[in-house]
């Protein structure tokens, strides 16, 4: 289909296709039948020139950079070969933030994966109040990070006692409150951040597991009764996962690169008067500082963004062979 | 079995009904932080950070509202029109941008399509969070840092709209294009005239998730909106956040502007956005 255009014509008739390429001058030629090359290019020509100049160019530029020593410079010209790389990967700091992220995928990808399969469920199954329980779950998809940050902090994890969760603390006796994010150790913050993320997507990924549960044909459902399979979890364990396995892929595959993108909540309830605690800083948080703080080391954050896009392009990967193998094994 | 035929044992109704309160009890769990937003923008301070849970405040404080635009040192009104321009300029030109690319990719035969399809989708792969320090390289070059442009250009060029664009037009009827030829339109006349007119809530699913992506944005905005002229209303949130003098009921008064407008268009486009996060999910 894609190679009709400007051979067209000389294919219906092979004896004529020289006096054909002939007759169809240079211009012809380049325009393609009823001029479909020119407005192939003016479709899709103004994303893709964007998409050079915005994505292409600038991975290219990164990629040239992370050679350099470019403190302040997009131009640099003092070349340093792989010792940004190395840098990069001794630094004691980058590598806790790769522990950070590992910490945090750990705890949020099945925990939201868990919840939203959970609500999922629940919502598909309930009758009455339906879209209210789905809106309910779905609204907090609106709320910026930002926003959903500040309450999180301020109104229930503020370690005061007018602070919802303390408050709450305060209710089954415990007087003195948790400092949620005021100290290092115990990590309490973990705590606040696994909330508010799960808070803000679970109705996210629920929409995702409620759109594979409609695809699930009801006849296998009914089949199960007849077999004799209980209704709840033999049901669940044996037609319902299953039969969700491409939700369960794509979405455990979305988690992990949301959670590996993790900034807006990191930046907003832990830095204070703009200075950012020693610990729990994830990979971007990690970059931000690098390269656009004080120093502006680009060409060692170039290293750094190419060093994560590598990990995460590895990782992915790696997940999908893995959920993969467990279909075929199935 | 029971279940299927209607009638329902003592126990399965016991089931039935904790699971209905479990279920009303999680949905209000997740609309704590929506209250809390409401009760701090109408809070005095003490209320907010006093020593006792409020619940509700004691004298509805209105005027918080009125003092957010009147911040001296968080430009908020400015920051509120900023985020509106923005994120309605980007929507726009999202969809029509990948609109139109993803009709090319999809309809326009042509030899290198293929190609040009697999360079599109090939920076699916490619987390946008990783790219923001070699584009922030190339937007600074360009001048656009603090700038308008900056902000929305960039974001302009996604893949996943246009990956959802061509999917949609693939299964296009082709009937309908070919009426519109017959009537002696041309590509741009089919597909303004025709294609566009008759996907309308693929348009829109698309369109609000754009919004809705482009007015929460945090991390491309704080790294580009330098000077506080160029800041998004989320960037002034967080400034806001992160100053000596905040005053938390005015900050709290600032966010449900930036929040409450959102949750009522979300709500009501909701039916659209589904579709939307739908096909972009199980696909992309």
């Amino acid at each position: 289909m894609t190679t009709e255009g400007a051979v067209a014509p000389s294919r219906s008739s092979p004896v004529s296709a020289p006096a054909a390429s002939r007759r169809i001058g240079p211009w012809r030629r380049l325009a393609g039948t009823q001029n479909r090359n020119v407005w192939f290019w003016v479709f899709v020509g103004p994303f893709l020139l964007g998409l050079l100049v915005f994505v292409y160019v600038p991975i290219g530029w990164s990629v040239y950079l992370s050679f350099f020593d470019a403190h302040n410079t997009v131009t640099p010209t003092d070349f340093v070969g792989l010792a940004n790389y190395s840098a990069m990967l001794s630094d004691p700091a980058f590598l806790s933030s790769l522990g950070t992220f590992a910490i945090f995928a750990v705890v949020i990808v099945p925990l939201t994966f868990a919840l939203s399969l959970a609500l999922a469920l629940a919502v598909n199954r309930s009758r009455a109040f339906a879209a209210f329980y789905r809106s309910a779950f779905f609204l907090p998809t609106a709320c910026s990070y930002v926003v959903a940050s500040l309450i999180f902090k301020m109104s229930i994890f503020n370690g005061l006692p007018s602070g919802m969760a303390n408050w709450i603390l305060s209710l089954f006796g415990n007087d003195t409150g948790v400092p949620w994010l005021a100290v290092a150790d115990p990590p309490w913050y973990w705590l606040v951040l696994v909330m508010l993320r799960l808070w803000l997507q679970a109705g996210f990924y629920m929409i995702l597991f409620l759109a594979g549960l409609q695809r699930i044909p009801d006849v296998l459902y009914e089949a199960a009764a007849i077999d004799g399979a209980k209704p709840g979890w033999q049901t669940f364990r044996y037609i319902t996962f299953p039969q969700l396995r491409a939700s369960s892929v794509a979405i455990g595959v979305l988690l992990l690169i949301n959670a590996f993108q993790a900034f807006d909540e990191f930046y907003n309830t832990l830095s204070n008067f703009g200075t950012y605690p020693p610990y729990a800083r994830p990979p971007l948080v990690y970059l931000y500082y690098t390269a656009l703080g004080k120093e502006q080391n680009l060409g060692l954050g170039s290293a750094g963004a190419i060093i994560l896009a590598v990990l995460i392009a590895i990782v992915t990967v790696l997940q999908l062979r893995f959920l993969r193998t467990g279909r075929s094994a199935s | 079995m029971n279940a299927v035929v209607g009638v329902q044992t003592p126990a399965q109704r016991v089931g039935r009904g904790a699971r209905s309160a479990l279920l009303l009890v999680s949905a209000l769990i997740f609309l704590i932080p929506f209250y809390l937003l409401v009760r701090n923008s109408l809070a005095s301070s003490p209320e907010i950070a006093g020593l006792d849970f409020t619940f509700w405040p004691a004298k509805p404080e209105w005027a918080n509202f009125s003092a957010a635009f009147h911040n001296d040192q968080i430009p908020f009104g400015r920051s509120l029109l900023n985020s509106i321009v923005v994120s309605a300029v980007q929507t726009f030109l999202t969809v029509l941008l990948s609109a139109a690319a993803g009709y090319g990719l999809a309809r326009i035969p042509y030899r290198y399509a293929g190609f040009i399809t697999g360079m599109v989708l090939a920076t699916l792969m490619v987390p946008a969070a990783v790219t923001f320090l070699p584009t922030f390289v190339v937007v600074s070059s360009l001048g656009w840092v603090s700038d308008l442009r900056g902000l929305i250009i960039p974001g302009l060029f996604v893949a996943l709209p246009v990956f959802l664009f061509r999917q949609q037009f693939l299964d296009f009827p082709k009937d309908l294009e070919d009426a519109g030829r017959i009537d002696g339109l041309g590509y741009p006349g089919v597909f303004f005239r025709v294609v566009l007119p008759n996907s309308g809530s693929f348009v829109a699913a698309v369109a609000a998730i754009t919004f809705l992506g482009s007015w929460n944005a945090f991390l491309w905005p704080l790294v580009i909106a330098q000077e506080p002229s160029s800041w998004t209303i989320q960037v002034a949130l967080s400034a806001f956040n992160n100053s000596q003098s905040t005053n938390f009921p005015v900050l709290f008064a600032a966010s449900a502007i930036a929040v409450v407008p959102v949750l009522v268009i979300f709500l009501g486009l909701q039916r659209f956005i589904r579709q939307g996060y739908e096909t972009s999910g199980t696909t992309g």
